[in-house]
């Protein structure tokens, strides 16, 4: 997983999935009751006759998280949308309007395509390693053995480290001749040094490792809540049939998990998108823009190069791509998570 | 991109804010109508001021600057904000748009301030003070847009190569280069001795840049130069001979290991690092660099005595008029609605007292003629001499340009020192950045 970018972007992904959804997987129990007593209430106080206090109420205790959201997210969108369609510096009274072609610029501009193919390559980095690697680890960790509670914890530590400082502390290991080049060295592995951070052709995959270093934590403490929730009973059922502890794994730990499997791969998937911290304190998108993801070429033609119109433009097109990213995992890979939530309400 | 550097060296932005103590009044601004434009009434003014300089000397040079100011007007008080470099030019960017901008703002010239100018954010000084203007005589010419002045610099200098003498006598070479080929025969009698002949801070883009605005103006003439800068046409061939130049520079690997990545400031291994730590031979910069590495070693000494400058080589067989030169430096204008005792104080900043003071510091080069004795440094004098004696300074490439320009310039000579552009991708990304100012 990838640039969960703290509690940011958690909170994001919250906006978008009903929490509820992510609830079950947790605790089951308690949120099953909760979710079971709301409906009934919903539903008792449809056509009550206390209707109209009950909006009130709700009137009463939505109004002021409503105007506040209404001022700090809903009017800077729009105003995001407004700004995109001029040609503005920033300076100058925004005069020059000039429809979509800060739109037909953004997408024509292989900088930016560069940049979103950075992002994806994490997406599916992310996936393709950061989820087996994270997944076994969570197994392991999950096993009775001396000293588990130190190595969860130990194991945890880069996640709760700001991003910013862990950023600049791998810039300082990654110079050329620097502390890890001295411990690959003292290994004799001279052969596998490279230019971390200035050779246009692998800083992305430095980036990466990076990331992995900093969110494989996050995965795996996801994924060890995960496990708390699959009945031991399964387990033991199967050992007395014969099946071994991998085939146990397999058959019925990993399935059992899917849910949770699906939530981290969403968080990863916005992580990934919207990566910038990490890239912005270590290398800037460069050398050669080789890192540039879509959120520092925004910044870059937004603010090094005061082009303010077209760096909303960016941003909008960073919006409407994480949006459809989302809505698409919702649709299709959530939903089946979403229906046994619905049965389990309904039960 | 950055003109004096002297602070990022030090801290990853740490902005001290500094309050002049002084009878209260907070920092209402009365109008500009009502202030005095000597500053000898009696109406309380308090003016707004951010600089960049938030490290020593020139942290405790401004304050003085300011606290004699109000010694002689006591009813101006100055409260100071020191904010770092980078930091500085971000905030000034949102504070600028604002209704409430600081009243003395750092102005470095050229294109940027055009579009300030532009967007009728600069008091214009023509009129408010002329005989400090006419006392800075050409230096001025930077700070000018459509004929009136907007900005008052106080330190004008120009970029060259600063240099390790000890290396280049263990290398052999006598005397510093002073053309094209006896720049390539020292970059190679420096390999032969093992150390990276030249740093480069690429990774901050515009150290990269400098590199096609020095060969740019020895391969263009004066004339080109400042046609391309109102006009902004970039067809002369001369543009794409600057790249070409660059490339036999590229292509020699003169750099440092890992250039790509290096910062230009900050920490042991930047470019200025490299240099002030005996780990390259050369570095071109600006006449700030010998104040940063000194706060790049441990003993805050720099090079020492081993330091050295010379200037650019000039290039036979092109349009570009020898010993011309890039510099650039620091001013301060007025923001539109400052109170008109601003423009004073401005032009106290450049008086021959506070100049001779500011050449005193060697935080820079004094831009009034009459303060020029004050530079004690011999590399600072040498520098101050060429820059004298030079037939055309031309503003550095990216603010002459203006930000959107000049930061796509940069990032095309970035791209060029990956080996990921051609002269002409260079021009090219001029050309489809002008379409969009």
């Amino acid at each position: 997983m990838s640039g969960v970018a703290g509690a940011g972007s958690q909170r994001d992904a919250g906006a978008v999935i009903d929490p509820t959804d992510a609830a079950p997987v947790l605790t089951q129990g308690t949120a099953d009751r909760a979710l079971a007593r709301s409906a009934v209430s919903r539903r008792a106080g449809r056509r009550g006759p206390s209707d109209w206090r009950k909006r009130l109420e709700i009137a009463v205790l939505v109004a002021p998280a409503l105007v506040l959201f209404l001022i700090f997210v809903v009017w800077p969108i729009v105003q995001a949308a407004r700004y995109s369609l001029f040609r503005w510096n920033g300076l100058e009274p925004m005069t020059n309007f000039i429809g979509l072609d800060n739109y037909k610029e953004v997408l024509g501009d292989t900088v930016f395509r560069n940049a979103l193919g950075h992002n994806f390559t994490i997406v599916v980095l992310s996936l393709l390693i950061q989820l087996p690697l994270g997944l076994g680890i969570a197994l392991l960790l999950n096993r009775k053995m001396r000293g588990r509670t130190v190595l969860r914890l130990i194991i945890f530590v880069p996640y709760v480290i700001a991003e910013v400082i862990a950023a600049v502390v791998w810039l300082l290991l990654l110079q050329p001749r620097g502390p890890l080049d001295a411990m690959l060295e003292a290994f004799h592995l001279t052969g596998i040094r490279q230019l971390w951070l200035a050779e246009p052709k692998i800083v992305l995959y430095t980036m990466f490792g990076v990331l992995t270093w900093k969110y494989l934590g996050f995965a795996i403490i996801l994924f060890l809540a995960g496990l708390q929730s699959v009945p031991i009973e399964l387990s033991e059922a199967a050992a007395l049939d014969g099946a071994s502890w991998w085939q146990t794994q397999r058959r019925i730990t990993i399935p059992l998990l899917g849910p949770t499997i699906r939530i981290w791969a969403f968080l990863s998937m916005i992580g990934s998108l919207q990566l910038f911290d990490m890239v912005w304190v270590m290398t800037h998108g460069g050398p050669g823009r080789s890192t540039e993801t879509m959120v520092t070429y925004m910044i870059s033609v937004g603010f090094d190069r005061n082009r303010l119109g077209y760096g909303t433009a960016v941003a909008i097109v960073l919006f409407a791509i994480s949006l459809g990213m989302a809505l698409l995992y919702q649709r299709f890979i959530l939903r089946r998570d979403n229906i046994e939530a619905d049965s389990g309400r309904k039960r | 991109m950055a003109r004096f550097r002297v602070g990022s060296a030090v801290a990853l932005g740490v902005s001290v804010a500094m309050l002049l103590a002084a009878c209260g009044g907070g920092s209402d601004k009365p109008g500009a109508s009502t202030a005095a434009p000597t500053g000898d009434g009696t109406e309380p003014v308090t003016l707004t001021w951010w600089h960049n300089g938030n490290n020593d000397p020139l942290l405790s040079y401004w304050q003085g600057v300011a606290d004699a100011y109000h010694a002689e007007n006591p009813n101006v008080t100055i409260e100071i904000e020191a904010i770092q470099n980078e930091d500085l030019r971000t905030r000034l960017q949102v504070a600028l748009q604002s209704n409430d901008p600081p009243d003395v703002l750092p102005q470095w010239g050229g294109g940027e301030q055009a579009d300030q100018v532009k967007a009728d954010k600069l008091m214009d000084l023509t009129d408010l003070i002329p005989d400090a203007i006419s006392s800075l005589g050409g230096a001025v010419g930077g700070w000018t847009t459509d004929g009136a002045v907007y900005g008052v610099p106080y330190s004008l200098g120009v970029g060259g190569f600063w240099y390790n003498k000890a290396m280049f006598a263990e290398a052999g070479i006598d005397q510093t280069p002073a053309t094209w080929e006896e720049f390539f025969a020292a970059i190679d009698a420096l390999k032969a001795i093992g150390v990276a002949p030249i740093a480069v801070g690429a990774g901050d883009g515009w150290p990269a840049g400098w590199w096609y605005y020095f060969t740019a103006v020895k391969s263009c003439s004066p004339e080109t130069l400042q046609a391309a800068t109102s006009s902004l046409d970039f067809s002369d061939p001369c543009f794409i001979k600057a790249g070409e130049l660059l490339k036999e520079v590229i292509d020699a690997k003169p750099f440092n290991e890992g250039f790509l990545a290096t910062p230009a400031q900050q920490g042991a291994t930047s470019s200025a690092g490299l240099l002030a730590n005996g780990q390259a031979a050369m570095e071109l910069m600006g006449h700030w660099d010998p104040a940063v590495m000194n706060g790049l070693t441990e003993d805050n000494l720099g090079l020492g005595a081993d330091l050295g400058w010379f200037a650019f080589p000039d290039i036979p067989g092109t349009d570009g008029v020898p010993g011309a030169i890039i510099g650039g430096g620091d001013g301060f204008s007025c923001a539109k609605g400052a109170p008109a005792v601003c423009a004073d104080f401005l032009a106290f900043i450049v008086n021959e007292t506070n100049q001779n003071a500011f050449g005193a510091t060697g935080a820079g080069l004094p831009t009034l003629p009459a303060a020029a004795a004050s530079v004690a440094d011999p590399n600072m004098a040498a520098l101050l001499e060429v820059r004298n004696n030079s037939p055309y300074v031309q503003l550095y490439l990216d603010t002459a340009f203006g930000t959107n320009i000049g930061t796509a310039l940069n990032d095309a000579v970035v791209n060029m020192f990956a080996g990921q552009a051609t002269p002409q991708d260079i021009v090219d990304a001029m050309v489809a950045a002008a379409k969009t100012v």
